[in-house]
């Protein structure tokens, strides 16, 4: 039978400090995702709520490839596809770590999207026309009464896509990212531990998650009790 | 009036206290109501008299007090001489004797008229469907919905839900049944078909607990008026004297106050 | 281009190639599906007991699998369990692993249902004798489910894209073949392009369903 608590014992001093600076290329990748999957986001969510056919059209097809594929097969398709496709073109800065950020933001872009549609739909008109009839400039309006609305109904589906963002980083082992689950595979095979490795690196994941978790959930909390 | 002496009363609650949290909602409330008598209770907002409603069919738990049905404790049991509370399967069992009807009817969406009214005769007392299903055409023809028997409550007009609230109630042959304050909910046009259903349901010689703000409905049905205000009963008796000769000042200001709107 | 003639030429083989992976990705996703359909039924009644010690467990399981990613609830199941003596098959393991994984979301989804019946019903039911183990069953549950057919049928489209990550214990499905013809023919862009085409011939068409029965339920409110 295993004996967890030996096992780690012997081994935690190696396997810790090697695991948790891998956690922060896991936290480097999750934070520039996030951010880049924030702008597509919003530039998809603008073109959807557009008036103009074209664009609407455009990002509708973007957001429902981006979102029907699985996202490991997004991830080889922007790490592979590239390449081949214009081998004429200068590929040397597109590292792996690279084409994952991109994979990653290019999922979450089109989930985001949906979500600031939403968020920015959700608000009646009425909103904006009574912030108008008091006076209120365009810009005013957006300032004090649609955007401060918009951002509490958005918040917590876009905190949420964080920590589902963060669980994600995990498939980028799969393209060859060195991070968190690739180090925790080479250890855990390396060492012959997978159950102590692996059930050490949940460990760390969660520990990573469950903050974030409970954040979003405080959020919710107060943000429906002012409702 | 009818009224049955039968030495015994049906219900018996003494000394019930309430609280939620800090406040207190039930201050100490004693009654007896006689089998076949029609108690009435009326009050302003916040008086207690749906929490009293509720406590006696337990579903709110009393923080102190007792509540007796034909002599046997409601919703407690003595074990071993300690006083402990129900266990659901028990309280299921003696709610099957007590009918609540409720402001917001609280019909089942998902059941036509008549799948509301037979659902519980059908899973709880056990009878066959079609035995069940013919308690329930009798008890919604009885509440005159006859012809709206396979419609869904959305397809219903408030009092027609109401009365299909009043016949699931029936179909369950309570011994006491607890109206609380069953036409608020129900625009004016709507209040009389109700009322002349509680009416029928008062001449038949049913046990009735009603909490209203129908005065003058309360006045025509009850044997017994009760007024509450702020957790306690302040003046009871017959609705004769109560709501045309009210003792007591505050009695009065309500009584006033109601009749001006 | 290079590519197009490539995927001209071998496209064809490409794609019958992949497809002989769909049974296997079929397999799992539907094993996985009924897994956490039930399991999470069980959890979510556990979660909404009035008994902490039936909570607790429930709330422990839930957060765990839901902070973890599935990749290594996979590699714990797959390549851990053996050490305590258990050796799951490739299938097993991603149909354990993914139900596991999903029976936790879906926990909070029919958490979600049942709490969205309004109390009133609850009351209603137990004013009439029912026990609340009787009123959940004809009562509630009965309503909940209709609210809870969207997001269950987004679930199932996000189980089968999660069949994408199983080749890693071994389930030779679409990806796994995927990665044997890039190894054997260097044409990474063909082939995962095909294979991206492939999920999306049928996670589009469920997305579709998935939205129209969410306007049904909104309209249905």
């Amino acid at each position: 039978m295993l004996q967890l608590p030996e096992i780690y014992a012997e081994n935690i001093q190696r396997w810790l400090p090697e695991l948790l600076s891998f956690s922060l290329t896991t936290l480097k990748i999750a934070f520039v995702s996030f951010l880049l999957a924030v702008v597509i986001g919003v530039f998809f969510a603008v073109c959807r709520t557009s008036n103009n056919y074209l664009l609407r059209s455009f990002a509708i097809t973007y957001i429902e490839i981006a979102r029907g594929l699985p996202i490991v097969v997004l991830l080889y398709i922007v790490y592979f596809v590239p390449p081949q496709l214009f081998p004429e073109l200068n590929w040397r800065w597109f590292s792996d770590f690279t084409g994952a950020v991109i994979g990653l933001a290019l999922h979450g872009g089109a989930i985001l999207a949906e979500v600031f549609r939403s968020g920015i739909e959700a608000l009646h008109k009425g909103q904006r026309e009574a912030a108008l009839t008091l006076g209120m400039t365009p810009a005013q309006s957006m300032t004090y009464i649609i955007l401060p609305q918009a951002t509490r109904i958005v918040l917590p589906p876009v905190a949420n896509y964080a920590i589902g963002l963060l669980k994600d980083t995990s498939l980028c082992s799969l393209i060859g990212v060195n991070e968190l689950m690739n180090d925790a595979k080479s250890i855990a095979f390396a060492d012959y531990q997978p159950m102590a490795v692996f059930v050490l690196v949940a460990a760390i994941y969660f520990a990573m998650s469950y903050p974030l978790s409970l954040a979003v959930r405080t959020m919710e909390w107060r943000l429906n009790i002012s409702r | 009036m009818n009224k049955e002496t039968s030495g015994r009363p049906l219900l018996r609650i003494t000394d019930l206290h309430k609280s939620f949290g800090g406040l207190e909602v039930l201050a100490g409330i004693s009654m007896d109501v006689a089998r076949g008598e029609k108690v009435t209770i009326i009050g302003p907002s916040g008086s207690g008299k749906t929490t009293l409603l509720r406590c006696i069919n337990y579903l709110e738990k009393p923080t102190s007090g007792h509540i007796y049905i034909e002599g046997n404790l409601i919703g407690e049991k003595k074990v071993n001489g300690r006083i402990i509370h129900l266990s659901d399967r028990e309280l299921a069992k003696e709610r099957q004797e007590i009918g609540f009807v409720f402001q917001r009817f609280n019909l089942f969406p998902h059941l036509t008229a008549l799948g509301n009214v037979a659902i519980a005769p059908q899973k709880v007392l056990a009878l066959r469907r079609e035995e069940a299903e013919q308690r329930a055409r009798q008890m919604l023809e009885k509440v005159g919905l006859s012809h709206k028997i396979n419609e869904y409550p959305e397809r219903l007009s408030g009092g027609q839900q109401q009365r299909v609230a009043i016949a699931r109630v029936l179909a369950m042959q309570p011994k006491l049944m607890l109206f609380d304050e069953a036409t608020s909910a129900l625009d004016p046009e709507l209040i009389g078909e109700v009322l002349r259903v509680m009416r029928q349901l008062a001449e038949e010689g049913r046990t009735m607990v009603i909490v209203t703000h129908e005065i003058q409905f309360a006045g025509e049905v009850s044997d017994r008026v009760i007024f509450m205000d702020q957790g306690r009963i302040v003046e009871e008796g017959k609705p004769r004297d109560v709501l045309l000769k009210p003792k007591e000042p505050r009695t009065r200001e309500f009584l006033k106050h109601i009749q001006e709107r | 281009m290079g590519f197009w003639r490539i995927l001209d030429e071998r496209g064809w083989y490409f794609l019958t190639t992949l497809l002989g992976g769909w049974p296997e990705t079929l397999t799992v996703a539907i094993g996985a599906l009924i897994f956490a359909l039930i399991f999470g039924l069980v959890v979510a009644l556990l979660r909404i007991s009035r008994w902490r010690i039936l909570r607790f467990p429930a709330i422990l399981y839930t957060e765990v699998f839901r902070g973890t990613p599935a990749l290594v609830q996979l590699f714990v199941i797959y390549f851990g369990l053996p050490d305590i003596g258990f050796e799951p098959s490739p299938f097993q393991a991603a149909i354990v692993g993914l139900g596991l994984n999903g029976a936790a979301y879906l926990s909070e989804v029919y958490r979600a249902g049942i709490e969205s019946i309004h109390r009133g019903q609850l009351e209603a039911a137990l004013s009439l004798g029912m026990t609340p183990a009787r009123a959940l069953q004809y009562i509630i549950l009965p309503q909940a489910i209709r609210t809870m057919l969207p997001p269950i049928t987004n679930f199932a489209i996000v189980l089968l894209k999660d069949t994408s990550i199983v080749f890693v214990v071994g389930v030779v499905e679409v990806m796994a073949l995927a990665r044997n013809l890039v190894t054997e023919t260097l044409q990474s862009a063909a082939v995962y392009l095909i294979a991206g085409a492939l999920y999306l011939c049928v996670t589009l068409p469920m997305a579709r369903l998935a939205a129209r029965l969410e306007r049904q339920r909104q309209a249905w409110q």
